[in-house]
C-alpha cells in the first residue's frame, strides 16, 4: 500500500513541475550567472525570472528585495546578526520561547556574547501577550524576530501588527515565515516587516535554497563576504538550479494557495475530528482559531510519542513528534513545555502536517490506524488500566526528588 | 529516527510478557512520567527456590524502553533472585544486539526496576541511589550516586556518555558542570588507584590545580587585567537581570567588588559572588576570594 506522508512541516516532496524546471540548469544551462558569455547570461535571465516569481508570492515592492540564501537557518541568522551589526548602539533582541532553533539557538549564542535577549512567553494555546511585547520595545532593541507561524502547532502570530509597533520605535522587524509562505497570503509591501525568511523545501522546492527578504532602505550587514552576487549581500556563486526551482515553486504556491485553505484545511479538520472522536483522552494543541490550514498537533495522554511514530511508520504513515529538528532531544518539545502542556500529554504529542498531495482516502486510513495504536500502547502503560488512566499518575512513579 | 537493531524492533513491535501479572509477589516501579520513561516490573518468585517463574512489565516510554523491558523479562525468567541481581544494563543492551548510545538509559532503567522488584520481594525498602547522593540533574531527578555507579560500571568518560546512559544533563544543561565534577572525581580516584594512566583521564576536564600548575606566572599587571577581563565577561549576564558588578580593589588573593542594581541586596547575592569567584578561580588558575567592597574597610 502506498505510504502516507503527513510530515510536510518537516519537509515537502518536490513538485514534479519544479524538478522539470530545474533539471536543465544542471546539464544544459550550467553557466555561471556572473559570466559575460551566453552560457552565463541565460542563467542570469532565469534567475531574474525566479526572483520575480518570489517577489510576486511575497508581495514585495522590488525584486531587489529578494536575496537568495541556502535556506531558513541562514536567512534567520543573517537577519538577526545584520540588525545587531548595523545598529551598534542597540544591543537587545526580542523573540519568543517557541521559535525554531535557527532563531533560538542563535539568540542563545548571541546572549553569551553579551547581547540581551528577551523571549516572549506564550499561553496554553501558544499565543503571545501583545501588552508584554509592547513593554519590551525600547530604543535599546535592535531587532524583533518572531515566527509567522509555529512549526509544531501551526499557531499564527500577528506579525504584521507586531511589525507596526516595532517600526514606531525604530526597531527592525524580522519574521521567520518558513511555515507560512505558500500557505498564507502574504503582501509585504503593505506591512512594516523589514526582513522575512523562507525555505524552499517547505513549499515543494528542493532543500538547500532559501530567501531573505530585505525591505529596501533597511540597514544591512552581510553575513558572508566575497563576491558581488546578490549585490554583495549574499556572495557566493548562485545555486542556479535551486533558485529556478524555488521560483517555479513560488509560482505554483500562488496557484494552489486557495487549495491550502479549502481542500487541505478540510482534510486536516477531518483527520483531527476523526481521531479525537475515536481516541479518549486526546486533545489538539495550539490556537485552533488561528493556525496554519495544514497542521494538526494532537496530544495523546499517557503514551509516548516515539512509540506512536514507530507503529505508524510500520503501517506506512509518516508523522512527527515535536519538531523534527529536535528529535534527538530527550526533552518533550520546547513548544509544548512553553505552552504548559502537562507531561502526561507533552510526551505523546504528535504533529500531522498535510499538503496538497494528500487525499481523502489517505486521511481515512490514518483515522482508522491511530486509535488501535494508542490503545495498544496504553495497554502496556503503567499509567493506564482497563477503565482509563490510573487514579493519580503523577504519584504512581513520583521520583524521589521531583 | 533512531538506528534500532532488528532485535530492538522485534521486541518493540512484539513485546514479550507485556501487561499486568496478577500473581506477582515482587514489584519494582522506576521512572516517572516527567522523565518520559516509567517501568513497572512484576515477578512471580517461587518462595522455596527463589526462582523467577514468571516476569511481566508495563512500560511508558519510547521504543527502546519497551524493548528493554521486554528483554529484561526474558532474561530474568528462570533465574534465581541472586542470579538476577547480577544482570547488568549491558546484559539488557547486549540481549537486544545493542541500543543507540542515546538510549542506553532505557537499559539502566530496566536494571533499576529489577533491583527494586527483588528488594520488594525480600521485604527490604529498596534503597535506590536517589537517597544516597547529591541531586545533580533536577530535570530528571538523577543524583550523584546513580551517575557514579553508571560511570564506573560502564567505564564512561564524557558528559555526553553520562547523558546517554542516565539522561542526566539531557534537558536544561544547568547540571553539566556538576556531572563533569563527578567524572573528574572518579577519573582522579581511578588514577590514584593505578587503574588508569593519568593522561587518558583528559576525556574529562583537567582538575583546576593541574591547570594552575601548568600556567606560567602572570605579572601583577597581567593578573589585574585578566581579573578585569573575567569580570567584564560576566557583566552582560548580570545586566540581563538588571544588575551589574564593578571592581573596587584587588588586595592579594582578595578581590573586592560592588554588586549594583538588582544584584545588590538580592537574596542570591552570595550565590552570585560564589559563581563569579568560581569563574575567576578557573580562569586565573589560582585561588582567589571575591568579597563585597564593604569588607574592604574592615580589612583595612
Amino acid at each position: 500500500m502506498k505510504p502516507i506522508y503527513l510530515d510536510n512541516n518537516a519537509t515537502t516532496p518536490c513538485d514534479p513541475a519544479v524538478v522539470e524546471a530545474m533539471l536543465p540548469f544542471f546539464t544544459e544551462q550550467f553557466g555561471n550567472a556572473s559570466s559575460i558569455h551566453s552560457f552565463g547570461n541565460q542563467v542570469g535571465v532565469a534567475i531574474k525570472k525566479a526572483r520575480a516569481q518570489i517577489q510576486a508570492l511575497l508581495g514585495a515592492e522590488h525584486d531587489s528585495e529578494i536575496i537568495f540564501t541556502s535556506g531558513g537557518t541562514e536567512s534567520d541568522n543573517t537577519a538577526i546578526l545584520s540588525a545587531l551589526k548595523a545598529q551598534p548602539d542597540r544591543n537587545q533582541i526580542i523573540t519568543t520561547v517557541v521559535e525554531h532553533p535557527a532563531v533560538l539557538a542563535f539568540c542563545d549564542r548571541l546572549e553569551k556574547e553579551g547581547y540581551v535577549v528577551h523571549k516572549l512567553r506564550v499561553d496554553g494555546r501558544g499565543r503571545l501577550d501583545m501588552d508584554a511585547y509592547r513593554e519590551l520595545l525600547t530604543d535599546r532593541v535592535a531587532i524583533v524576530s518572531v515566527m509567522w507561524a509555529n512549526n509544531e502547532t501551526g499557531t499564527i502570530f500577528q506579525v504584521e501588527e507586531m511589525a507596526e509597533y516595532a517600526h514606531a520605535r525604530g526597531i527592525q522587524f524580522h519574521t521567520d515565515a518558513v511555515q507560512a509562505v505558500g500557505k498564507l497570503p502574504i503582501d509585504l509591501k503593505r506591512t512594516k516587516i523589514d526582513m522575512l525568511s523562507l525555505s524552499g523545501h517547505k513549499l515543494h522546492a528542493p532543500k538547500g535554497i532559501g530567501v531573505l527578504y530585505l525591505r529596501r532602505g533597511t540597514r544591512f550587514r552581510a553575513l558572508l563576504h566575497g563576491g558581488q552576487q546578490e549585490r554583495s549581500r549574499r556572495p557566493g556563486t548562485e545555486n542556479a538550479p535551486g533558485i529556478i526551482a524555488l521560483g517555479k515553486a513560488a509560482e505554483l504556491a500562488m496557484q494552489h494557495m486557495e487549495t491550502e485553505n479549502t481542500d487541505v484545511r478540510f482534510l486536516r479538520d477531518k483527520l483531527e475530528k476523526g481521531i479525537l472522536a475515536r481516541v479518549p483522552r486526546a486533545f489538539p494543541n495550539g490556537d485552533l482559531h488561528c493556525r496554519l490550514p495544514n497542521t494538526s498537533n494532537i496530544a495523546f495522554e499517557f503514551v509516548e510519542g516515539e512509540g506512536i511514530l514507530l507503529l505508524l511508520n510500520k503501517l506506512g504513515i509518516a508523522a512527527s513528534s515535536g519538531s523534527a529538528c529536535t528529535s534527538g532531544s530527550l526533552e518533550p518539545s520546547h513548544v509544548m513545555r512553553a505552552m504548559g502542556i502537562p507531561y502526561t500529554a507533552a510526551h505523546g504529542s504528535i504533529r500531522f502536517s498535510l499538503s496538497r498531495y494528500n487525499t481523502l482516502d489517505e486521511i481515512e486510513r490514518v483515522i482508522e490506524a491511530v486509535p488501535p495504536i494508542i490503545a495498544q500502547l496504553r495497554k502496556i502503560s503503567p499509567y493506564w488500566n482497563e477503565s482509563g488512566p490510573v487514579e493519580d499518575p503523577d504519584k504512581l512513579f513520583q521520583p524521589a526528588y521531583a | 529516527m533512531w538506528d534500532y537493531t532488528e532485535k530492538v524492533k522485534e521486541h518493540f513491535f512484539n513485546p514479550r510478557n507485556a501487561g499486568p501479572l496478577d500473581q506477582a509477589n515482587a514489584v519494582g516501579d522506576v521512572g516517572s512520567i516527567q522523565c518520559g520513561d516509567a517501568l513497572r516490573l512484576m515477578l512471580d518468585v517461587d518462595p522455596e527456590t527463589e526462582i523467577i517463574r514468571d516476569a511481566r512489565f508495563q512500560t511508558f516510554g519510547c521504543g527502546s524502553a519497551i524493548a528493554s523491558s521486554s528483554a529484561l523479562t526474558e532474561i530474568v525468567k528462570g533465574k534465581t533472585l541472586d542470579e538476577a541481581l547480577k544482570v547488568s544494563n549491558q546484559d539488557i543492551a547486549a540481549f537486544l544486539d545493542g541500543l543507540p548510545p542515546e538510549k542506553m538509559h532505557c537499559s539502566v532503567m530496566g536494571r533499576e526496576a529489577l533491583q527494586a522488584a527483588i528488594a520488594n520481594y525480600r521485604g527490604e525498602a529498596w534503597k535506590d541511589d536517589h537517597e544516597e547522593g547529591e541531586l545533580i540533574c533536577k530535570c530528571y531527578a538523577i543524583d550523584s550516586a546513580l551517575i557514579e555507579r553508571v560511570v564506573r560500571e560502564n567505564g564512561l568518560t564524557t558528559l555526553e556518555q553520562v547523558t546517554h546512559f542516565t539522561k542526566a544533563g539531557g534537558a536544561c544543561a544547568s547540571c553539566h558542570e556538576k556531572i563533569e565534577d563527578v567524572l573528574i572525581s572518579i577519573v582522579a580516584a581511578r588514577c590514584e588507584a593505578g587503574a588508569i594512566e593519568a593522561a587518558p583521564a583528559a576525556a574529562a576536564p583537567a582538575p583546576i590545580d593541574t591547570v594552575a600548575a601548568e600556567k606560567p606566572r602572570m605579572t601583577n599587571l597581567q593578573r589585574m587585567r585578566k581579573i578585569e577581563e573575567i569580570i567584564e565577561s560576566v557583566r552582560p549576564m548580570l545586566q540581563n537581570d538588571h544588575g551589574d558588578i564593578e571592581i573596587v580593589d584587588i588586595v592579594g588573593k582578595n578581590i573586592y567588588v560592588n554588586l549594583k542594581g538588582a544584584c545588590m541586596g538580592c537574596a542570591l547575592e552570595a550565590a552570585t559572588l560564589g559563581a563569579i569567584q568560581q569563574k575567576l578561580f578557573e580562569e586565573l588558575g589560582e585561588y582567589v576570594r571575591l568579597l563585597p567592597a564593604s569588607q574592604l574597610e574592615m580589612a583595612r
